[in-house]
């Protein structure tokens, strides 16, 4: 074409007028903590896996789970889900159901059979741990994935530590709890059951272990100062638990009162209940409100006919059949006073569930420990005073939860990897919180959480069925889809679309995107627009 | 093929044999029956392959015409008067972008006061927007200018404008030659774009463009016209090789060669001043006259060559540059620069007043006696002038002028109130 | 066409494109072959609504007509700030003439498409509110009426912004502008002025009218698309922001507009032959200060005298909602 000067351009011509140098201020893209992360005890990279999940790649997600945590199916029963509490979600609409979707990726691998690929090399060194509770199992995990040889001690019959002998058949079934555990001893870790370590120095020399991870937890009942009459049935809630997994349960008779406020309370309760309890009564010296247990599981127990005593103390048992309760009231510290109102109530068995101790009798003969409150203080790389023996769960100061133990499983795990090396461990400086205020909440479509069914109450009051059953591969799907990705990048393509100077490169599937700085103006539709707040704006420097 | 029809249709039969692709229509007087002709046409199929587009204003006719031919259509429209002054600024926009549409303004005076006869102040108002401007003499040269006009806007991607005068020619029933559609089609090739909107091939067309080139872009445009100065003659030569007669061409001299007074004029007026050049003429008078076809681009060489050696030059002209005096005038005296004669200015026909060869003579007589004034107004009536001019002295409010002038002429209407 | 809703319970509804979509179900936006019609190294300022616009509309008539695409543009911002001797930022066959006749000269470009035997090649016109509303207005109703095969596209950002922000007859009430600035007893544009282009479309019963805005760009494409598939006088009419103009911040861009749909104060409707044909319901209302708050052009409301002005507004807002019943769930015929 014979295109007269100037009037008729070419196209492509205005490439040459590079409107990069108008910015004050430039976009960047930013990866950011998200709050799920950032409140997994286990430090589960959730996000990650949920990126994977709603993809409908199972495996993978289950992977980038599995890398943090090794038990997701029975993380998906028992876990308190402190994610979905931080979940920004929330804030929307409802949080995301991370716990259910975990159980489905844990149900999957159970299912299909998925296997954690052994370490590649050995290392050579030699780390015992004690106790196959979840924090002592987590432990060697990391620990042999790291290449060491590992030995777990375990004093019980059974592996799963709490998880066993403390978490009732109907919120975790047993299958699973096997599966998931002989998933990880099928990485060569040698398990020895109904051993007791009596004296930790000498079995680690005896044995040759260059660390050990203690994991023992707290077994040991809290007592209180109550009068009883001889022929008073009392026990306490650790050994009730612990009798159903044996063959003979225990005998509560029909009124059965529990004493206690947190979730072992309402777990003895409920058992009790199954077991052919007419009436299970729970007293508590506080309310509601102030009751340690979950407020869902205080619910569940409540449907069940478990009945709640609030704000009431027992003075004494006096013989079989009777107990003399006080009523509290609250002063205005929140703390129970005595008002000195009585009353009697019937039970066949009180059961008290007033806390657990640690057995720390192993460490008998190791000077150089702190042990305070009755649990032994470690450092932030989860060593004891004693170089090379580390601690972690219920028997180092903790919230004491399966996940919890978990976390500290992997952090010890990390740490003791890292002193056999003679180096140590220090762990990458987290990127800043997503919170929700960063987030674009427009772009997400209204979509309420999906609620996992529940067995009826009449079953539920009956038998030890797992109450709780798991979401199907549609609804897991749609659950994990909710996830808002806070803080980083899911390629919704908003900032590629949103730019008026065309200046954002789409690099490809599972690449993201990249500025043009040659073209970006700096005017910050991106950031304002990109749902999940991966985008910032940064001066420009001259 | 000879026809006896009225000159309105001859262009229309002449655009029609050019193949124009879009016809834009938009009705004024006197224009009105070439559009009308050729919508006749393409309605009942005589023209073929052709959209005819009633549009709802000349602002949109020269604005369709534009597009049509950004996209590389053939495309024509005809105006006249205020129309071409409604459309004004398209008619610098097409020029601008350089595309070769032809247009045929029935030339008609401009108002207020309102006036729907011929004189040339519609095309003289457009003179400087970059648009070739040929006028015809005869409705027969008006016809052939249609023909070659095409083909001279498509060589130099420039659009022109075919001046023919209002009523004396649109209207008048003449005898022409229309040519046949193998002589068209041999003379004028399809149309081959310079610059097109094209999707396999796009561009941008009518950029913004700044202090840094916009003279260049002028420049270009100037130099284009004086191109034209070439190709005008060439392709009137070759229109009389094809269609064995001379129409078109740069200026046309009569009688020329010793003339010591020299007529110069445009369109159909030359006529008349012929038939008194040869009556003079053959009374003794050394008299010629020079009809300027091409008006832009503006033949200053040709011009000169045929006034210089003149006595003196009469330009009557059918506009005026009001606060001045001719406009014609001017590009003579330019081509005459540093000749000296005698020049003369003649404002004549406004509004359609006619021209008589009584008038002429006598105009004529008094060049040749050095009678005649620099700058005259033909036929002027001075008694009602002077009237005029003492009637708004006296009073402050002293009404419209040409209602007073007219109760003063005695028409009608101004009798009944 | 069935109208249906993308049920994709993350953001494949309201964002530009999603990894877990299929690539027909994404916008045209989202896609890497997009055309980019209106590239980068064009002038507009930072947060232009109205190169966004552009780039939507005519990548999204671009995929429509599988490239064969004729633009023909007003004077005006987009004009000026995408064609500056010696640059262009068109990719596509693209004129401009003069400020009021992109009407005209696209049925100029449909005519000789026609003509030349190339119907297929489609035309669109395009201008701003000024080029549209005011001085174009007679070649766009004669465009309409003689049903000439042209998509009509006005980006409407309210007031004359490329000669300095003056008001145009698509300025709205009470907002300021150059030639109706912020002083004297009723500061601002005065109420009771105004056209609106849309309804005087349909008053033409061409075969397709349609509002639309650079905040859903979903709706936009659709529209566009179908408008495509008919052949007639067509009209879309999207709102585009404009940061300097207007007085908002640049990177608020989207959600001004945003705010102004889920206001009320710019209804989203489609029209065929002059009957509504369907609307785009309103998400999550928001009252009308929410969305003039974030303007500096209606400051001057904010102060005491200015509270019966922003009812005043309120109720217009109110009126669209009721007229095109913008509250009721989706409804779309045909």
């Amino acid at each position: 074409m014979d295109k007269p000067f100037a009037i008729t351009l070419d196209v492509g011509s205005s490439l040459a007028n590079k409107t990069g140098s108008w910015r004050t201020s430039r976009p960047v893209y930013v990866d950011r903590l998200p709050p799920c992360n950032h409140a997994c005890p286990a430090g589960e990279n959730i996000q990650s896996w949920l990126y994977h999940a709603e993809a409908g790649d199972y495996e993978a997600a289950w992977r980038v789970l599995t890398r943090d945590n090794p038990l997701p199916a029975i993380m998906g029963r028992v876990c308190y889900h402190p994610c979905e509490t931080a979940c920004n979600r929330g804030q929307l609409d409802e949080s995301v159901g991370i716990n259910s979707v975990e159980r489905f990726l844990g149900d999957e691998a159970l299912k299909r059979g998925w296997r954690f690929e052994p370490p590649a090399r050995e290392s050579g060194k030699r780390v015992l741990v004690v106790g196959a509770g979840p924090s002592g199992l987590a432990a060697a995990y990391h620990l042999r994935l790291f290449g060491h040889a590992v030995t777990i001690i375990e004093a019980g019959p059974l592996a799963g530590g709490m998880m066993r002998f403390g978490i009732p058949k109907y919120r975790l079934p047993r299958d699973v709890l096997d599966a998931e555990v002989q998933r990880i001893l099928d990485l060569g870790i040698e398990l020895r059951l109904n051993r007791k370590v009596s004296n930790i120095l000498e079995t680690m020399e005896q044995d040759r272990f260059d660390a050990a991870f203690l994991a023992v937890g707290a077994h040991i009942a809290k007592r209180a100062f109550i009068p009883a009459g001889s022929a008073a049935h009392m026990l306490d809630a650790i050994a009730v638990l612990r009798g159903m997994e044996g063959e003979d349960k225990p005998l509560l008779g029909r009124r059965v009162v529990v004493y206690g406020g947190g979730n072992t309370a309402l777990d003895v309760a409920r058992t009790a209940k199954r077991l052919g309890a007419s009436d299970a009564i729970v007293v508590y010296r506080r309310t509601r409100e102030k009751m340690p247990a979950h407020d869902f599981e205080v619910e569940e127990a409540l449907q069940e006919g478990v009945l709640i005593k609030w704000l009431s103390t027992i003075r004494n048992m006096a013989d079989a059949g009777t107990l003399t309760v006080e009523k509290m009231r609250l002063d205005d510290k929140g703390f129970p006073q005595p008002t000195g109102e009585f009353e009697t109530l019937d039970a066949d068995s009180l059961v008290l569930a007033l806390g657990q101790d640690v057995d720390l009798s192993l460490l008998l003969g190791v000077t150089d420990l702190v042990i305070e409150h009755g649990v032994v203080q470690v450092g932030a790389n989860m060593m004891t005073g004693h170089p090379g023996i580390f601690a972690g769960g219920d028997m180092v100061p903790s919230e004491r939860t399966v996940t919890v133990a978990v976390g500290h499983g992997k952090k010890a795990a990390r740490h003791i990897d890292a002193w056999l090396r003679g180096g140590s461990y220090a762990p990458l400086p987290a990127h800043k919180l997503a919170p929700f205020e960063s987030l674009n909440p427009w772009y997400y479509a209204d979509a309420p959480k999906t609620a996992r069914p529940v067995l009826d109450l009449a079953r539920r009051a009956s038998t030890f069925d797992e109450i709780v059953a798991g979401l199907d591969e549609s609804t897991a799907l749609f659950e994990a889809r909710r996830c808002l990705s806070c803080g980083n990048c899911f390629e919704c393509d908003n900032c590629y679309g949103v730019c008026p100077d065309n200046a954002v490169i789409k690099l490809g599937p599972g690449k993201r995107f990249e500025f043009n700085y040659d073209y970006c103006k700096g005017c910050g539709i991106c950031v304002a627009e990109c749902p999940c707040g991966a985008i910032e704006m940064i001066p420009e420097t001259i | 093929m000879l026809k006896q029809i009225e000159g309105s249709r001859a262009v229309a039969e002449a655009v029609a044999r050019c193949r124009p692709e879009v016809i834009c229509a938009y009705p004024i007087t006197p224009q009105t029956h070439i559009v009308e002709g050729l919508g006749e046409m393409v309605k009942s199929g005589e023209l073929a392959n052709c959209e005819f587009i009633n549009v709802e204003s000349e602002f949109a006719a020269l604005s369709v015409a534009i597009g049509a031919s950004a996209a590389g259509a053939r495309a024509y429209t005809a105006t006249a008067s205020q129309g071409l002054l409604f459309m004004a600024e398209a008619v610098y926009n097409a020029a601008g972008l350089g595309l070769p549409i032809v247009m045929t303004i029935g030339n008609r005076a401009i108002g207020a006061p309102i006036n729907i006869w011929n004189d040339h102040s519609d095309s003289m108002s457009m003179r400087d927007a970059g648009w070739i401007q040929l006028y015809a003499e005869t409705n027969q040269e008006a016809l052939d200018l249609h023909i070659q006009a095409f083909r001279l806007a498509e060589e130099l991607s420039c659009p022109v404008m075919v001046c023919m005068d209002g009523f004396i020619l649109t209207h008048a029933y003449d005898r022409v030659d229309v040519p046949t559609q193998e002589d068209v089609d041999a003379f004028l090739p399809p149309f081959e774009p310079r610059q097109v909107l094209d999707v396999a091939d796009p561009v941008s067309m009518g950029a913004m463009v700044g202090p840094e080139a916009f003279t260049e872009v002028r420049y270009l445009a100037h130099h284009k016209q004086l191109r034209a100065l070439k190709l005008i003659p060439q392709l009137s030569a070759a229109f009389q090789a094809r269609f064995g007669r001379f129409s078109g061409g740069l200026v046309k001299p009569y009688r020329t060669d010793d003339a010591e007074t020299i007529i110069v004029a445009l369109g159909s007026v030359n006529g008349t001043i012929q038939e008194v050049v040869d009556e003079m003429r053959d009374a003794g008078t050394k008299i010629g006259s020079l009809g300027i076809c091409s008006f832009r681009p503006f033949p200053l060489a040709q011009v000169r060559e045929v006034l210089q050696h003149a006595k003196r030059v009469v330009v009557i002209e059918k506009c005026l540059a009001v606060g001045l005096g001719g406009i014609v005038s001017d590009g003579v005296r330019n081509a005459l620069s540093g000749i000296v004669l005698k020049g003369h200015t003649v404002i004549a026909g406004l509004g359609g007043r006619a021209i008589t060869r009584a008038a002429l003579r006598q105009l004529f007589q008094d060049a040749g006696n050095d009678e005649l004034e620099q700058l005259t107004f033909l036929d002027l009536d001075a008694d009602l002038i002077q009237f005029e001019l003492e009637r708004e002295a006296r009073a402050r409010r002293s009404g419209p002028t040409a209602e007073a002038i007219l109760r003063r002429v005695g028409t009608v209407a101004s009798q009944v109130a | 066409m069935e109208l249906q809703t993308v049920k994709f319970y993350q953001t494949g509804t309201f964002t530009v494109g999603n990894r877990l979509l299929a690539e027909d179900e994404r916008s045209v936006q989202a896609n890497m072959d997009r055309t980019n019609s209106l590239n980068s190294g064009h002038r507009a300022c930072q947060g232009c609504g109205e190169a966004l616009g552009a780039r939507y509309a005519i990548d999204a008539a671009m995929r429509a007509t599988n490239g064969e695409l004729i633009a023909v543009n007003a004077t005006g911002c987009l004009e000026v700030f995408s064609t500056p001797y010696p640059e262009t930022s068109w990719k596509i066959p693209w004129i401009h003439s003069l400020f009021g006749n992109a009407a005209a000269v696209a049925s100029g470009v449909a005519a000789a498409m026609r003509v030349k035997g190339t119907p297929g090649v489609r035309v669109v016109a395009q201008g701003g509110d000024g080029g549209t509303t005011d001085i174009g207005f007679g070649c766009l109703s004669g465009m309409f009426e003689r049903n000439d095969d042209v998509l009509y596209i006005c980006y409407d950002n309210e007031a004359y912004m490329n000669t300095g922000v003056q008001r145009s007859s698509a300025t709205p009430p009470a907002a300021r502008t150059a030639t109706t600035p912020a002083v004297g007893r009723e500061p601002g544009n005065v109420f009771g002025t105004g056209k609106n282009v849309p309804l005087i479309a349909m008053a033409h019963s061409i075969p397709y009218v349609a509002t639309a805005s650079v905040a859903n760009l979903r709706d936009l494409e659709r529209k566009v698309a179908k408008a495509m598939e008919i052949a007639g006088a067509r009209y879309v009419h999207i709102h585009v922001p404009c940061p300097l103009g207007w007085g908002s911040l640049p990177a608020d861009t989207i959600k001004v507009a945003r705010l102004a749909v889920e206001s009320g104060l710019f209804p989203l409707f489609e029209a065929e032959y002059g009957e509504i044909t369907g609307r785009t319901p309103i998400r999550r209302k928001v009252p009308v200060t929410d969305y003039l708050r974030l303007q500096k052009r209606f400051a001057h409301l904010f102060n005491v005298a200015g509270e019966g002005r922003v009812a005043q507004i309120q109720a217009i807002a109110d009126r669209n909602i009721a007229k095109f019943g913008l509250l009721e769930e989706a409804r779309t015929h045909g």
